[in-house]
């Protein structure tokens, strides 16, 4: 889209655009090219600068148990999360839209936690499920042994998995409510004046009606599960135990920070970067032109 | 005041041309009315004299002065919006006041020139209010105040009554006619309503697809429209056309079932012309008349002060307009009746009127 | 509509009850292990009455974590990057909407690709513009042989050099430099009637005073949802505040929380680890419940 009118002094148009520019090369478009730089080089342990080792950096991190490893428990807490996040929040938004008694109030409350930063709520979440205090020692009280999130992989992976999907519901629920509320009236009227009844609208005209949305919060909530999730981790588990909570951005940070191993940081970076811009493309490409109903 | 002179002025976009090469004088004080269909070429010749739109070729010259380069603020025009263009987020002071502001009038003046333009337009009590909180009538004369304030050598007014409704138009047209009355300033209008256009004009500029097609008064351009579009596109219902052809002996019309004594004045054997016929003009009489058309009637619709009759004549929908209170049924038979000299003339090529006919006409004989 | 389904009106309440329950309890446990006493937060079960200790435990937890100082430095890189994306993205959606010059679309494009890869990914670079945010234009000047040239002419080495490590500066700007607000602010003015631009340029206006005088005035709810949002977001970064205060003086409230994780051996303190919690998720969830309106029209404009 354009606009019609415009002002003719363009020498002055491109003087706004001045100090987004200046930020953005130095801050996003340096950084990004020496990530790149960075990957194909090997920096010398006693300074002297760089050397080029072209892909040798990608070879030995993709040659490492560790960081398939890491990769296998990104995927795996990107499709949990993703998946509780979106489905809870599409009941809740569902029903909610049927504007009974009470919905207003379900409104203003469910947005709530998607304001919470994710490391107190993750500290939040570490003391509810803790083993030995709170809320799941009850249930190691009952079955004693039965859930360590210290020393049991699943038990951590399961506990950064709640308190992510706590968070994106109520970011998930909004976005549903909004599409539901976009569905003319008119049509749920229609579909009512020809027999159907409120389930029966709902599959037939309410869903396929948002699945734009769906696939939207889909490409969001896995992004996001590859950022957002660096504060739970870090607070929750450390990565740990045994690596089993090792995200791919925590993996960054620790390699990169407390390793100082600047080049293999680099290149996970540099892959991190090329899934979540294929996922981006595969956003604007693919998705969007197929679900496309106006 | 001033007078607006446009040489052969034109605007193409990238592969489009809308205007092409239009020529006008438009003089000091005159309330000038451009009228057309939507895509004509009218609103983007008003933008193009108020600076808002590129010159692509030819010149527009105010009060002599060429002023294609200059920018809108240079050139002395106020212009009055469709949607009226108001600022939301200012009270209808600061809407008024606001180009005064620009130029940098002092607090003081402004307030007094706000308060003299409110007193004009009846809007002193609203000068608080925000535009969201007036009707349509008067966010119209914030505008029209807005306008004025500068006091402009010209004034334009792109289509500003078209959003209002049908008793608040009539009422706004009175007050634009009266205002420009006592400002006697130079006025250029660009509308689709040719009642609007009528009503409101010293001059009438007739558009169709970026070209001129007529200038004259408005009763002028009613009665001797210079092209087929014109004679159809002013006065409402439309001018009736009958297809026809000459022939040695006069013309005939409607496939030949019809024929019309007159000297064909050296048109060749066979062009193709078009004779127009306005429905006011026309009278119903009994069928079988002599020297009337026999018709039958198709609708009926009822006007309250008269009605226009629509009917069939052998396959061309024709209308009528009549006061009489004779009310033909849907199905019936009628006699049509007309003076000769209620005949246009139009060459089914060109457009253009064809005066040649009228000139030698002798009594046609139906 | 008329439409009498008691069944599914059940399940939905019940249902919707449910949603709420969760969504509420881990604040009001926060709240409540915030109140006990030390051996009552580690009983098990917890009670879920409120102890008496809340002010003594929010007393200890500011003491310990210093969350004075930190909840300051929260606020100005808050606010800061809240202020610094509404100025400069309606700055830049101006220039790449109200005018048409040549490499327009480019920068549009260069702008657009800031939206796909965000802070955390980058985070090693970053850190080292940080440390020298000169180094760019440095490392421009050696490869184009311009520093070589200034120093033969001058006599002068050229050797810039800003670091932005513990500084307010450096915790906000790299913050500000995505696009998010720039297409909020370009939906926003496509939908503004050209006609105000034409009104305002009849009455004289240029391109600055139509910015200030109308289009900043008419985006004041697009500010505020921008701005909110913003101020959220930042309020709740945490790597990169982690990253770049390597001093404590500068650290962030929410960075600061992991100072309270209760340590491994002995009893833990988790009834003071509720209580900074509680301070640190304060202040976001009053903007939520404040700004409602703003929050939810922002999120919703600036995903799309």
């Amino acid at each position: 889209m354009e606009k019609r009118v415009t002002f003719s002094r363009w020498s002055i148009g491109i003087l706004f655009a001045v100090p987004q520019l200046l930020l953005i090369f130095t801050f996003f478009y340096w950084p990004a090219g020496q990530a790149v730089y960075w990957s194909l080089t090997l920096q010398q342990p006693w300074g002297g600068g760089n050397i080029w080792v072209g892909l040798d950096n990608f070879r030995s991190i993709l040659a490492n148990a560790d960081y398939w490893n890491s990769i296998t428990a990104s995927l795996v807490f990107a499709a949990c999360s993703t998946g509780l996040a979106m489905v809870i929040a599409l009941v809740l938004a569902a029903l909610t839209d049927r504007q009974l008694a009470g919905s207003r109030l379900y409104r203003v409350v469910l947005i709530w936690p998607y304001g919470i930063a994710a490391p107190a709520l993750a500290m939040a979440f570490r003391f509810i499920l803790a083993p030995e205090a709170g809320f799941m020692a009850v249930v190691n009280q009952v079955w004693p042994g039965f859930w360590d999130p210290g020393l049991d992989g699943t038990d951590a992976m399961a506990s950064i998995i709640a308190a992510f999907s706590w968070k994106y519901v109520g970011y998930n629920f909004i976005f549903f409510l909004a599409a539901f509320q976009a569905i003319p009236r008119s049509l749920i009227e229609a579909a009512a004046m020809d027999g159907s009844g409120v389930l029966r609208r709902f599959w037939d005209i309410q869903f396929p009606l948002i699945t734009p949305t769906i696939f939207f919060l889909l490409v969001i909530n896995i992004t996001e599960s590859f950022q957002d999730s660096f504060g739970i981790v870090d607070i929750m588990t450390a990565g740990g135990p045994a690596n089993s909570t090792n995200l791919m951005v925590y993996k960054i940070y620790s390699d990169g920070f407390k390793g100082l191993d600047y080049s293999g940081a680099a290149a996970q970076s540099i892959i991190l970067m090329l899934l979540i811009i294929v996922l981006t493309i595969f956003q604007f490409r693919f998705i969007e032109r197929r679900v496309h109903y106006r | 005041m001033a007078s607006i002179t446009i040489r052969d002025v034109r605007k193409s976009y990238a592969k489009m041309q809308v205007v092409h090469g239009v020529n006008l004088d438009i003089a000091s004080g005159e309330f000038v009315v451009i009228l057309g269909p939507s895509g004509c070429g009218k609103s983007t010749l008003l933008r193009m004299i108020a600076g808002l739109e590129e010159i692509s070729g030819g010149t527009i010259a105010i009060d002599g002065k060429v002023v294609n380069t200059l920018e809108p603020r240079e050139r002395g025009c106020a212009m009055v919006f469709q949607n009226y263009a108001l600022y939301p987020h200012m009270s209808v002071a600061q809407n008024i006041g606001y180009s005064l502001k620009v130029a940098g009038v002092p607090v003081a003046e402004r307030a007094q020139r706000i308060q003299a333009v409110a007193r004009i337009l009846e809007l002193e009590h609203l000068l608080d209010r925000k535009p969201m909180a007036l009707s349509g009538g008067q966010r119209q004369r914030v505008a029209m105040g807005r306008a004025m304030i500068r006091e402009p050598k010209v004034f334009l007014f792109d289509e500003p009554l078209s959003n209002l409704d049908a008793k608040l138009r009539v009422q706004m047209r009175s007050e634009i006619r009266k205002l420009h009355r006592r400002l006697s300033a130079t006025s250029v209008f660009v509308t689709h309503d040719q009642v609007e256009a009528m009503t409101l004009a010293d001059r009438l500029v007739v558009m169709n697809g970026g070209r001129v097609e007529q200038v004259g008064t408005p009763a002028e351009v009613y009665s001797r429209p210079a092209s087929r579009f014109v004679a159809t596109f002013v006065g409402a219902p439309a001018m009736n056309m009958l297809e026809g052809e000459v022939t040695l002996d006069g013309l005939s019309l409607l496939g030949g079932s019809r024929k019309l004594n007159v000297s064909r004045a050296g048109l060749p054997v066979g062009s193709k012309i078009a004779v127009g016929i306005r429905p006011e003009a026309v009278r119903l009489v009994a069928p079988g008349t002599p020297g009337a058309l026999d018709a039958t009637v198709d609708l009926v619709e009822e006007l309250g002060a008269g009605r226009v009759i629509y009917v069939d004549l052998d396959g061309a929908a024709f209308s009528v307009v009549t006061s009489e209170t004779a009310h033909p049924a849907p199905g019936s038979a009628v006699g049509l009746q007309f003076s000769e000299a209620d005949l246009h003339f139009f060459s089914s090529e060109t457009g253009s009127r064809l005066d040649v006919f009228k000139a030698s006409m002798p009594v046609p004989a139906l | 509509m008329v439409e009498r389904t008691p069944i599914l009106n059940f399940f939905t309440h019940l249902i919707l009850f449910v949603g709420f329950v969760f969504c509420v309890a881990p604040f009001v446990i926060v709240a409540i292990a915030a109140s006990h006493s030390l051996k009552e937060v580690n009983d098990v079960p917890m009670s879920l009455l409120p102890g008496s200790e809340f002010w003594v435990n929010i007393k200890t937890a500011w003491t310990t974590a210093d969350l004075g100082p930190k909840l300051f430095n929260s606020f100005v890189m808050a606010a800061g990057v809240a202020a610094g994306k509404v100025i400069i993205s309606a700055l830049t959606a101006f220039s790449i909407v109200y005018f048409r010059y040549p490499g327009r679309m480019l920068i549009f494009w260069l702008i657009f690709v800031t939206l796909m890869l965000p802070l955390e990914v980058r985070i090693v670079p970053t850190y080292a513009v940080v440390a020298n945010v000169m180094s760019p234009y440095q490392a421009i000047l050696d490869v184009t042989g311009l520093s070589w040239l200034i120093e033969k002419v001058s006599g002068v080495q050229v050797s810039l050099s800003l670091g932005l490590l513990n500084s307010y500066t450096g915790l906000i700007m790299p913050l500000i430099a995505t696009a998010t607000g720039t297409f909020l602010y370009r939906q926003f003015f496509l939908t503004v009637p050209d006609e105000l631009t034409e009104a305002a340029r009849m009455d004289g206006a240029g391109a600055l005073r139509f910015f200030i005088d109308i289009l900043l005035p008419l985006s004041r709810n697009n500010m505020a949802a921008l701005g909110t949002i913003m101020f959220l977001w930042a309020w709740n970064q945490y790597l990169w505040p982690l990253l770049i205060t390597t001093d404590a003086s500068h650290a962030t409230a929410v960075t600061e929380l992991k100072q309270l994780i209760p340590n491994v051996g002995g009893i833990p303190e988790w009834n003071i680890a509720m209580a900074g919690t509680l301070i640190v998720m304060l202040p976001p969830l009053v903007v939520v419940v404040a700004m409602q309106r703003w929050f939810v029209r922002g999120l919703i404009a600036t995903e799309k």
